[in-house]
């Protein structure tokens, strides 16, 4: 089909005809020119019908023709809910309607609109509440009825991104006004940002005349020779604290989306004016249009809205469209001037378009097309957000902001109303003003740091606000037609399909408070998300209460100012993944492997109870390389160490390494580790290794804010090593194949460190300890030479029958040995005493973190706090889930809880580790269990001991 | 997102920092009493008003400081003082 609606040449016309585009509409083979929007394609194709309503199901066409349009949802390949008003057409798209069942021409659910008193406001809440249980059937059928498009699930996905920036001053739209702003703040030393919501810088100018087209052109040339950086097709969606602007860019070339997040010193809004539909009965058939919509399609595109216009206007814009439409050949059969008392009634019309117009003086016109510049709404959002309350002015029928924010500043048409140059000159003196305001913005922010550099001078004055302000033009109040008495629908939402008569029933009804009556008929709450619909809300809701618009007042605007995507929220995704030194020999041995917060790690090589016995009966070795570790240097380490842990540290040689449990100063326990004497004053602290970072801040905490006094400089080493623990009876045989250290158990015993050579590496710290229960070395050595360490290991524990084992045969190992996790088996209540270690709880040190909470839960309270105990089943093949409930027999009462839990390979039983009730903890008490899921009660026993599995130690002491 | 001066590195968003809370002195643990212990670790006056509060630069100088920040309206005032000891309040 050749472009049967194409207007000859426009005179500022932005299509490319030398530059023929092919694209699908509805499977048919269409073509439209390079600066088309896909809407302004279907126009000058000839598409009358782009969508059905969404409640009635109701044929629509264009009405604003831009990214607000209500009508004009389609779906492009598998991107559904494409704003066709504003996505420009692209080679070889595939343009399908939405919302259409079965087809757009023949819509089995336009029956909707036969039972449309079924249908008013509140229906669905009214009429599927009860019974309740028949919801999932209703649900069922009305999904069905769902408007949007369809997702496809497989089709590839689009990049998003991020970007952070700083600009002085951010200038919100790209009109004369905003572009003036832009130029007059970047030429007053500003760095400036200019946002334009639409394609290219202009605003309404872009469909003007000769002299307006040409203003924009030497504006956008200007804007560029200053400096400004301009982002056209990118929205200014939010307004946050201290002027944290979010910014959508949809026009990046690699990036779908970009969310910008800029920092701006002072934010200007000029975001111009949206043209306001106009309530009247037909009002949203095919073949109605704002002025703005047809100036755009016939000045920009050369698009053919209609044959033969009735123009209604009541402003300067609609007389323009007057001009426009003459200009290029369409038939003005009729214009109506709204400034004299004329009014419209109903466009009347069949299936499919507009065929005449009705007027309150009874007189009708054919015409295809019904023109209307009824109003303007002012889009405030951007000062709502930012604490901004605009206020209605009825002399000229749109709301006006207070100006009442100092780093935010308004201009342009929301600022009020003016010539060419008027508005260019409100503009200049704005971003003027702006630039002012945004140094003594600077200036303060510096002042504030006293490390940075110093600030220059005094701080600017705060500059006065001396601008000469815009006038405002009257304009005739107009929202909805007198007459409502017709049978056809006036629409005041067309994207949710809400008339005039479902407001003013839902009035009725009660919800006469314009925010109730939003929620509850879904008016404002479509895709338009009030632009188009707000204003005339309000004011029917006033003409049923008998009140002015300024009485009602208005429902606030809140971010985000356009829609952004989940992928633009997301941007790219940059989580850390750690890994240690050795994770490449882990993935080529077949480990299985686990997140354990940030870190990827091995759970198991295939068998983690072969693992264990392995370990218990020759050697295994862990990389532990997450495990936390600081590097704590200065003479008041030992100070510091006895601060935070509950035990005492001043006595701990050189070559010591002692457990600490650290609590928080409520007496909770918060970490644990081992801590080495590596020389005179330096020490090396472990952490678990989820804490790693929490007990950093921790320590940084007390020694910034209560001990500033005291010399102690900590440095996180956890990747600086890569941490090696060596477990088995054969541990020793191994390890002195590979070291000179004097591994002999009365030269190097249990709990002591040496520092040396390693597989000859030097500078590896050495010490023994016993998370599994054996005799074994944990090894720290210079992380890039972690895997020659292990590999070495591997090699030279062949013959000894070495194999690795991961976190779960650790985790089992030291569950057969009693050791609790924090976090796992203590939780946010555990108080330190409770967990088996009262005697590394020293009340007679004078101070320590969480003493006094301790001091009086030990002398006072300690029989009333439950116990951490180690419990066997007694039937050992049962291993109750972690978090079984313990119950007092026979009843429903809870008295603790398992919080390990595992098979253990060494004993073939069941053990656990357990919270329970200090009168249920001592050994030998019977407890029940109530076994998760089926709820089966098994008895089980306290022990003696925490420690399953060898309880004197004698292994991991050998 | 408030924009925070930290004194160390200028001002920064406060998602680079960690809010530790309102400014406190901790009691002497050997002498206070289970009602003093217990108003420094969970009683906060959460005023609407000037506040001495602490911040911690988690991604920037982890350092912590003190500021004095309006919570009614966001406003921050005197240049906050680093290395200072943070206990006591305003």
């Amino acid at each position: 089909m050749a472009q049967s609606n194409r207007l000859p040449q426009q005179p500022h016309e932005v299509i490319d005809r030398g530059s023929p585009l092919n694209f699908t509409w509805n499977g048919k083979n269409l073509t439209g020119f390079t600066g088309d929007t896909i809407a302004s394609a279907l126009v000058a194709n000839g598409v009358e019908v782009v969508s059905r309503s969404m409640k009635y199901h109701r044929p629509r066409g264009y009405i604003t023709a831009d990214f607000w349009d209500p009508n004009g949802f389609v779906q492009v390949g598998p991107e559904p809910n494409v704003r066709s008003g504003h996505r420009e057409l692209s080679s070889g798209i595939a343009v399908d309607p939405q919302n259409v069942w079965p087809s757009l021409d023949y819509d089995v659910k336009a029956a909707n609109g036969l039972v449309g008193r079924f249908l008013s406001a509140g229906f669905y809440y009214k009429t599927f509440m009860k019974p309740a249980s028949l919801w999932p059937a209703f649900e069922k059928v009305l999904s069905t009825f769902a408007p949007g498009g369809t997702v496809d699930l497989e089709a590839p996905k689009d990049e998003f991104d991020k970007r952070y920036a700083h600009p002085d001053v951010l200038v919100a739209g790209g009109g004369p006004a905003g572009m003036a702003a832009a130029i007059a703040a970047a030429e007053s030393g500003a760095s400036v940002m200019l946002v334009e919501h639409e394609h290219r810088l202009g605003g309404h100018l872009c469909w003007g005349s000769d002299a307006d087209v040409a203003l924009a052109g030497e504006l956008a040339a200007a804007a560029e020779a200053a400096g400004v950086e301009v982002l056209v097709n990118s929205t200014v969606t939010g307004r946050y604290e201290d002027n944290w602007i979010a910014v959508t860019q949809r026009s990046h070339p690699l990036a779908t989306e970009r969310l910008i997040k800029a920092r701006a010193k002072v934010l200007v809004v000029a975001a111009g004016l949206i043209e306001r539909p106009y309530v009247f009965a037909g009002n949203d058939k095919p073949g109605v249009m704002l002025s703005g919509a047809v100036r755009r399609l016939v000045n920009l595109y050369a698009a053919k809205p209609g044959e033969r216009a009735v123009v209604f206007s009541a402003n300067a814009d609609g007389d323009a469209t007057v001009a426009d439409l003459e200009r290029a050949g369409i038939e003005v059969a009729s214009v109506v001037d709204a400034r004299s008392g004329a009014n419209l009634i109903e466009a009347h019309g069949g299936s499919k378009r507009v065929s005449s117009i009705e007027f309150a003086d009874g007189s009708k016109v054919d015409a295809d097309l019904l023109v209307v510049a009824a109003g303007w709404t002012a889009p405030t959002s951007l000062l709502n957000m930012a604490g901004d309350r605009p206020v209605y002015d009825e002399s000229s029928a749109r709301f006006f902001p207070q100006h009442a924010i100092d780093n935010v500043l308004t201009t342009g048409g929301l600022a009020g109303d003016g010539t060419r140059d008027e508005l260019v000159e409100h503009g200049r003196a704005t971003g003027r003003l702006a630039a002012e305001r945004a140094a003594a913005v600077r200036h303060r922010l510096q002042a504030f740091t006293v490390q940075a550099a110093p600030v220059d001078g005094d701080e600017p004055a705060w500059a006065d606000d001396a601008r000469t302000p815009l006038g405002r033009d009257p304009h005739p109040a107009l929202f909805q037609s007198t007459s409502t008495g017709t049978k056809s629908k006036a629409f005041v939402d067309f994207s949710e399909d809400i008339s005039n008569k479902d407001l003013v029933a839902a009035a009725k009804e009660g919800y006469d408070s314009v925010e109730l009556l939003k929620r509850y008929t879904t008016a404002t709450m479509g895709p338009a998300q009030g632009k188009l619909e707000t204003v005339n809300t309000v004011a029917v809701l006033a003409d049923a209460r008998g009140e002015t618009i300024e009485e009602v007042g208005t429902t606030v605007w809140r971010p985000p100012y356009a829609p952004i995507s989940l992928g633009g929220l997301a941007g790219r995704i940059f989580n850390p993944h750690r890994v240690s030194a050795i994770h490449e020999w882990h993935t080529s041995n077949g480990m299985v492997p686990i997140q354990a917060g940030a870190w990827e790690r091995p759970d198991h090589y295939g068998d983690p109870a072969a693992e264990v016995r392995n370990t218990r009966e020759n050697v295994g070795i862990i990389d532990v390389s997450p495990l936390g570790k600081l590097d704590l240097r200065g003479p008041d380490v030992p100070k510091l160490l006895n601060l935070l842990y509950t035990n005492k540290w001043s006595k701990l040689p050189i070559e010591g390494v002692r457990y600490g449990i650290m609590c928080a100063d409520d007496g909770v326990v918060m970490d644990d580790g081992v801590t080495g004497h590596l020389g005179e004053n330096h020490y090396l602290m472990t952490t678990t290794s989820s804490g790693a970072a929490r007990v950093w801040e921790w320590i940084e905490n007390w020694l910034q804010t209560e001990r500033p006094d005291w010399q102690v400089h900590v440095t996180p080493v956890t990747t600086a090593y890569t941490s090696i623990n060596v477990a088995g009876p054969k541990s020793r045989e191994l390890m002195a194949q590979l070291t000179d250290i004097d591994l002999d158990p009365e030269a190097f015993p249990y709990m002591t460190l040496r520092q040396g050579t390693i597989a000859g590496i030097d500078d590896c710290i050495m010490w023994r300890i016993g998370f599994t229960g054996e005799l074994s070395y944990e090894l720290h050595v210079p992380a890039g030479h972690g895997l020659h360490v292990w590999e070495t290991l591997m090699e030279t524990g062949a013959d000894l029958g070495i194999k690795p084992f991961g976190l779960e045969a650790q985790r089992i190992m030291r569950l057969e040995k009693g050791h609790f996790i924090v976090g796992q088996d203590t939780d946010g209540l555990t108080l330190a005493p409770t967990t088996g270690l009262e005697p590394l709880i020293k009340l007679d040190k004078d101070d320590f973190v969480g003493k006094a909470e301790l001091a009086w839960a030990m002398n006072d309270r300690l029989d009333e706090l439950p116990r951490l105990v180690a419990i066997q089943t007694t039937d050992p093949t049962i291993v109750p889930m972690e978090a079984t409930q313990i119950v007092r027999a026979g009843t429903t009462e809870i008295l603790g809880r398992i919080t390990s839990s595992r098979m253990s390979p060494t004993l073939n039983r069941s053990v656990c580790l357990g919270q329970v009730a200090s009168a249920m903890a001592a050994p030998g008490t019977e407890l029940e269990l109530v076994l998760i899921p089926d709820g089966r009660r098994v008895t089980a026993t306290v022990m003696e001991h925490h420690a399953h599995f060898d309880p004197e130690g004698e292994r991991l002491r050998a | 997102m408030l924009l925070v001066p930290c004194p160390y590195c200028g001002p920064r968003n406060a998602s680079d920092l960690r809010h530790v809370g309102e400014s406190h002195v901790r009691p002497d643990p050997n002498t206070a009493t289970p009602e003093e212990w217990r108003t420094y670790l969970y009683l906060r006056d959460n005023a609407a008003d000037w506040t001495t509060e602490t911040w911690y630069g988690t991604r920037c100088c982890r350092k912590y400081f003190k500021v004095e920040r309006n919570t009614a309206t966001n406003e921050f005032r005197n240049p906050p003082m680093p290395g200072n000891k943070l206990g006591g309040k305003a």
